[in-house]
């Protein structure tokens, strides 16, 4: 499950692609939580232009993603979800947290 | 009953790469029926938990078979049933309450049943503690234009 990253002024982007199950999930996470913890980004952007499908296991990702930038004094957004990923995001109640989703 | 007009079965160990497999599987299967890309979608997420569901809380500890079947029915009518033998759930209606989660470390949402209610028509699980768990998912498919095809 590829992820890569880009990092300017504070801004770090992790641009996903391919598929967000349980099974991928683990590796994501983990090389997300790594780049984030070594920068410390004022703002981390998911960018799920790349996801061609996505279950809960996505949502579990986007929340742990959520926290671990509130302990870091940051903020998360997450960008170019496709409809069917926001149907998702928005049933998992996503929309009440303070996460810009665009 | 009624008579099911096409049917598949798979089984396949509950190891996580399995979920792709089976997801896809599935929607390869209902294909024929032409389905939208939404309803394709809505499918393969709901066979995706509750196949992890199975991977990550029947067969918690140990690799154990996970039986998918797929039927269609006349008037775009589908069935998937998802059954395992692994350690059941004690109790059900908690255990689909949305965000309640038995998982502590592995960031699990707790939505995995609140997903297959909402993107599927009708969800049925029955379980014994012990022996496993059956899970039910049914949807009709909107007809479309040209349908009836030759089966």
């Amino acid at each position: 499950m590829p992820v890569a990253f880009d990092h300017r002024e504070g801004e770090l982007t992790a641009r996903i692609a391919g598929e967000i199950d349980h099974h991928t999930a683990a590796h994501l996470r983990e090389a997300i939580d790594e780049a984030a913890e070594s920068v410390l980004p004022r703002l981390l952007i998911l960018d799920f232009s790349g996801v061609s499908f996505m279950d809960s296991s996505g949502i579990g990702l986007i929340m742990g993603r959520y926290k671990l930038m509130q302990s870091m004094g940051g903020e998360l957004r997450v960008e170019r979800a496709s409809p069917q990923l926001k149907k998702l995001m928005n049933l998992a109640g996503l929309s009440l947290l303070p996460i810009i989703i665009s | 009953m009624k008579k099911a007009r096409n049917e598949m079965t798979l089984v396949f160990l509950s190891r996580s790469a399995n979920e792709a497999f089976s997801r896809s599987a599935a929607a390869a299967f209902f294909s024929q029926l032409d389905p939208t890309v939404e309803e394709l979608a809505d499918i393969k997420t709901a066979v995706s938990e509750a196949v992890t569901n199975c991977i990550v809380h029947a067969y918690r500890d140990r690799l154990g078979k996970i039986r998918l079947t797929a039927r269609i029915y006349e008037g775009g009518e589908i069935y998937i049933q998802i059954k395992d033998s692994g350690c059941g759930i004690p109790d059900v209606k908690q255990a689909m309450e949305p965000l309640f989660t038995t998982c502590e470390t592995g960031e699990r949402a707790g939505l995995g049943f609140a997903v297959m209610q909402s993107f599927m028509d009708k969800v049925s699980v029955r379980s014994a503690p012990g022996k496993g768990t059956t899970v039910t998912l049914r949807k009709t498919l909107n007809a479309r234009p040209g349908d009836e095809a030759a089966g």
